[in-house]
């Protein structure tokens, strides 16, 4: 995704990553940093320095973060960010003829463009702007479910999250549509075997995750929505996984709409991504009524406004889209080529401390490569709230629980697991105190 | 380090005292009944413990109680306690022990007339906030198998 870090060299320091706004990416910066075995091309200590929430204290203990999948922490040039529109710029979007309004509209257009390039997407029009991945899946799922007739089949996967699943639940029940999955296999990958027989010309919707919140699991999109696109079905992607570790490129996946969250990628909590198709965003019912999305309203009806306003009906999350540019900025910054390759030396590293322990039954690939972000796994002793409970007073933060994805769970015949998740400013030492605090608890109630 | 580990156990300690630790080991109450009057199934669906609650009532006595709960080490000790001590009580009397553990839990005066016994070991639950609706899934559970005024039969 270089193509799309037009910010790298033209702001000013104080815009960029503070960590690296006065030293931008040099060969020489990339060292081995503290993840051993494959090198780190991050910088973790200048990238941990731009998040403040780093170096407070949890329970007398340094704070671990390992939550990642649940929400990343925010740079400062995020925090900067809202706090400066919020002091300078607060203003309703699209409505006042002021000189304030003028700004935060321009300001609010111009993430919408950088979200587009983020995306590879052509046409900032194909981009709303909503409340979260949740968000995001409940519009397309209602507007979608408007073109679904009874006998129609919606294909899932057996590890969606229960944002990727309920919507579609919701609109199978009241158009009278079948929902199916692919089934996931022992070791955590979509049994793609049975895509023939699962894909049918019933088969209007395929919605899959890009990466599993629970598995770490990279699907294949391309080759599920060249399948999919061959019988005619919409192909919907849920990126809230993916997008924090891979370069999106609507194009190269191949599908026809796509979702994820600020929050997950470094952004503010409140605002939800959703890419489509925009000659397929033109043909959509609008989801919610009010104020923004009209063209005309009449005492008895209304015509539309323009995509993507169509689907933004209200004040929308004006300072978090806004602080949503600087986040994405900073990870183009670093760069998904070097972000993936930190991901991978640090999964890497974690899966073998993990299995180091002996005992921990580790859900998902056990190639570290097929994978990016969330370890899930499972103590024969320890259950994983007690887990959690004791890594906390050791200042280290994992979740512990079915991580909204209840099926997948029953799939293994578990009811919870623990998982640590990973992100650019965790290194080695990280890795080392979750494994320490998880021998810590095995003692304790051993 | 030793000094680390144990200024975190500290803490702990007041969680998992040495009886809930004891009771999450070797549960007690896990036997099927072979006539249960009721049974229901309880459910915590933010972190997906599950627990089977049964009884058999003979007049307005619970005789039988048993207890299978699949959980973290909190809702198992507390599921076994109630195993353990609910048997033999009438229906009132269990009624104002749920009342007395969910009072525990929220920090309220203990009723001097209801025997705590080894639940008193959970108080240290209350400082974990998130982990009390841990403790309690075995008694609102049990509530809802109660026959009477406000459970169903
Ligand atoms: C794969 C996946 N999809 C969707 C979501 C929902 O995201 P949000 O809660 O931000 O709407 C999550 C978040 O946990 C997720 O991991």
């Amino acid at each position: 995704m270089a193509s799309s870090s037009p910010a790298g060299s033209t702001k000013p320091p104080s815009q960029g990553p503070l960590g690296l706004a006065t030293h931008p990416l040099r060969p020489s910066d990339i060292r081995s940093d503290s993840v051993e075995g494959a090198r780190s091309p991050l910088d973790v200590a200048a990238i941990r320095r731009d998040f403040p929430i780093l170096s407070r204290r949890v329970h007398g203990h340094r704070l671990v973060y390992l939550d990642n999948a649940a929400t990343t922490q925010k740079p400062l040039v995020v925090l900067e960010r809202l706090n400066h529109y919020y002091r300078s710029t607060n203003a309703n979007i699209h409505r006042g003829i002021h000189r304030l309004a003028e700004e935060a509209t321009a300001l609010y257009e111009e993430t919408r463009e950088h979200t587009a390039r983020f995306l590879a997407a052509t046409d900032p029009r194909g981009v709303v702007f909503t409340s979260g991945a949740t968000g995001a899946l409940n519009l397309l799922a209602s507007s979608w479910g408007h073109w679904l007739r009874p006998g129609d089949e919606i294909l899932l996967t057996e590890m969606e999250h229960h944002s990727n699943l309920v919507p579609w639940f919701l609109v199978a029940r009241e158009r009278g549509a079948q929902v199916r999955h692919i089934p996931v296999t022992e070791d955590g990958r979509l049994d793609l075997t049975r895509l023939g027989e699962l894909l049918t010309e019933r088969t209007r919707i395929v919605s899959l995750t890009q990466v599993s919140n629970v598995l770490g699991t990279i699907n294949p999109i391309r080759a599920i929505a060249d399948a999919a696109h061959a019988v005619g079905a919409l192909v919907s992607v849920d990126a809230a996984q993916g997008a924090p570790h891979h370069a999106i490129d609507v194009q190269a996946l191949g599908c026809d709409a796509l979702s994820f969250s600020a929050h997950k990628v470094l952004g503010p909590t409140g605002v939800g991504v959703l890419w489509v198709k925009p000659d397929l965003l033109e043909r959509m019912e609008p989801y919610q009524g009010g104020g923004e999305m009209i063209r005309e309203v009449q005492m008895d009806g209304a015509t539309w406004a323009e995509i993507p306003h169509r689907f933004e009906a209200g004040t929308p999350n004006i300072a978090g889209v806004v602080a949503l540019g600087p986040a994405l900025d900073y990870v183009e910054r670093l760069g998904y080529d070097a972000i993936g390759r930190h991901g991978e030396a640090i999964i890497t590293y974690a899966l073998d401390r993990l299995r180091g322990l002996g005992g921990l039954r580790i859900l998902g690939p056990t190639d570290p490569t097929e994978r990016s972000g969330a370890i899930a796994f499972a103590d024969p002793v320890v259950h994983p709230h007690d887990l959690s409970t004791v890594l906390d007073q050791e200042g280290v933060a994992i979740r512990a629980g079915h991580h909204c994805a209840q099926p997948l769970h029953r799939r293994y015949g578990l009811v919870a697991t623990a998982r640590a998740s990973f992100y650019i400013y965790n290194d080695r030492d990280d890795v080392d105190a979750l494994v320490a605090a998880i021998e810590s608890a095995r003692r304790y109630f051993g | 380090m030793a000094d680390r580990e144990d200024r975190a156990h500290l803490q702990l300690d007041d969680l998992y005292r040495e009886v809930v630790l004891d009771h999450y080991r070797r549960p007690r109450g896990r036997q099927p009944l072979s006539h249960p009057s009721c049974s229901v199934e309880g459910f915590n669906p933010s972190c997906g413990d599950q627990i089977h609650v049964a009884l058999t009532i003979d007049g307005d006595r619970v005789n039988e109680l048993q207890v299978e709960c699949r959980g973290c080490s909190i809702s198992v000790a507390s599921g076994s306690m109630m195993a353990e001590m609910v048997p033999g009580h009438d229906v009132a009397e269990v009624r104002r022990l749920i009342e007395a553990v969910k009072g525990m839990m929220q920090g309220k005066e203990p009723d001097p007339a209801v025997d705590l016994a080894d639940l008193e070991a959970l108080a240290g639950v209350r400082k974990f906030p998130v982990r009390v609706k841990c403790a309690l899934l075995a008694w609102t559970t049990l509530e809802e198998a109660l026959p009477g005024i406000s459970g169903p039969a």
